[in-house]
């Protein structure tokens, strides 16, 4: 016999499925007048620090077909680099910015970010992160919520030192880059097949 | 601030490494939305960093008054949801069995008819007018939610020829940091259509699929209005941070 360690187990996860939108984003699917405005919809506020940037791309199945009933959520440091989190203990965030973006992809599979560049946050072991964007996406037939980050062309020399795209084979490192040109960054998700993004388990 | 002689789980520490086992695999064919869906390469995996350990936080003030009752919230002025009402609830938990306050449980479900109101849904049970099929909670300062509505119908899916799914409510949970971010569904206790779904037939372990099922908690049911259904969400653990892992000489 021996102890019991008194851990709970984790509630396994089950797919969005297919309506997901009457949940997370109701007023996009019609369900309009319960809830004033979807939540997500709007990251900054007037008064915002940093560089505005607006985040683009599309999300793909492994024959090439959009995803277009997916929910892309993202999360992001503030241009200084802090959270806007409870377990964000190394300051305060920016109160015009909220980190934290939610977007039903349309017909195309497309979805749209409009934030502003985050700044670099400490990583592991006295390492720095490049300035990066984490994503979350679920779907019908995504059973598990697949987490990947995108991190941005214009940051080669961060990007070398990333303790996170270090553990990447290099070939595969290209999918987590977002393509920058001009205020818009450019950023695909393959879901499975050639070019497939790299995803977490963090 | 050195943290090396605490065995306190901060708010800021990583997280345990999540059992996917216990979780559906990303490629399960039995469910055929998976076969295109499923990423084949291998998870990169590292531990939870300040970008993981971190996460978006909401405030009471955006929870409305009806938003945890689905029979009125979308329904006309004295009007109400038709359907077995029944009410929701259950603690928000993390795997240290700590209840998780303050967190956003945002919950969407068909209609006694096993219908949903959305543009892709085509199933030939009707609409209910007085019936959204959304809400949402904020756990309060002992992790709980609760939310009154009607149960759900069965409704047939395109997976095979005759595949159905259980009655259920679909959950998403935030908890403190981005890592813990879930998904999942609920199903009902004795519902003999749970073990021949394709859905919940993703995840492999019995025990897992035991977790999804909520009891009904007659002992909360409202005499003469509604029954009551029991369902914890437990999320991931932060683990202990007795000695921090650095490198020699650090
Ligand atoms: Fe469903």
């Amino acid at each position: 016999m021996v102890q019991h360690l008194d851990r709970l187990r984790e509630t396994p996860s089950q797919t969005a499925g297919p309506y997901v939108h009457i949940g997370l984003t109701p007023n996009v699917c019609g369900i309009t007048g319960v809830t004033p405005e979807d939540l997500g919809a709007r990251m900054v506020a007037d008064g915002v620090r940093g560089e505005r940037i607006t985040i683009r791309g599309r999300v793909l199945d492994g024959a090439g077909r959009p995803v277009n009933d997916c929910i892309v959520e993202i999360w992001q440091a503030d241009a200084a680099g802090l959270y806007n989190s409870p377990a964000e203990h190394r300051g305060r965030a920016d109160p015009n910015f909220a980190g934290w973006g939610r977007c039903a992809a349309d017909e195309e599979g497309a979805f749209v970010f409009e934030t502003v560049k985050p700044g670099r946050v400490p990583g592991p072991n006295g390492t720095t992160m490049a300035p990066h964007v984490s994503f979350w996406i679920v779907a019908r037939g995504i059973n598990i919520g697949l987490h990947t980050r995108m991190y941005f062309s214009d940051e080669e020399a961060a990007n070398r030192d990333d303790p996170v795209l270090r553990r990447v084979v290099p070939a595969r490192v290209p999918t987590l880059i977002g393509r920058r040109e001009g205020d818009t960054v450019h950023f695909d998700i393959h879901l499975q097949g050639d070019g497939e993004t790299v995803f977490f388990d963090v | 601030m050195d943290k090396r002689l605490s065995n306190l789980a901060s708010e800021a520490a990583p997280f345990m490494a999540r059992d996917r086992g216990r979780h559906p695999p990303a490629y399960a064919p039995g469910y055929k939305s998976t076969i295109l869906r499923a990423p084949r390469e291998a998870l990169v995996s590292f531990e939870s960093t300040l970008s993981e350990k971190t996460g978006p936080a909401f405030g009471h003030n955006i929870i409305g008054a009806l938003d945890n009752d689905l029979i009125r919230n979308f329904a006309k002025p004295g009007e109400a949801a038709i359907g077995e009402r029944i009410i929701v609830h259950g603690r928000v938990l993390d795997e240290n069995g700590r209840p998780v306050p303050d967190v956003l449980v945002e919950y969407w479900q068909a209609n006694a008819g096993g219908r949903y109101r959305h543009k892709r849904e085509g199933y030939l049970a009707p609409l209910d007018p007085n019936f959204g099929g959304f809400g949402r909670s904020l756990t309060d300062s002992e992790g709980r939610y609760w939310f009154r509505t009607i149960r759900p119908g069965a409704y047939p899916w395109p997976n095979g020829v005759n595949d159905w799914r259980p009655a259920h409510i679909h959950f998403s949970v935030f908890g403190s940091g981005f890592a813990q971010r879930l998904i999942t569904q609920m199903y009902f206790e004795g519902d003999p259509m749970i073990p021949q779904c394709p859905i919940v037939r993703t995840i492999a372990d019995p025990a897992a699929v035991a977790q999804l099922v909520a009891a009904l908690d007659m002992a909360n049911a409202v005499p003469m209005d509604c029954r009551a259904y029991k369902f914890d969400i437990v999320l991931r653990g932060r683990r202990s941070t007795f000695f921090e892992n650095r490198p020699e000489g650090n």
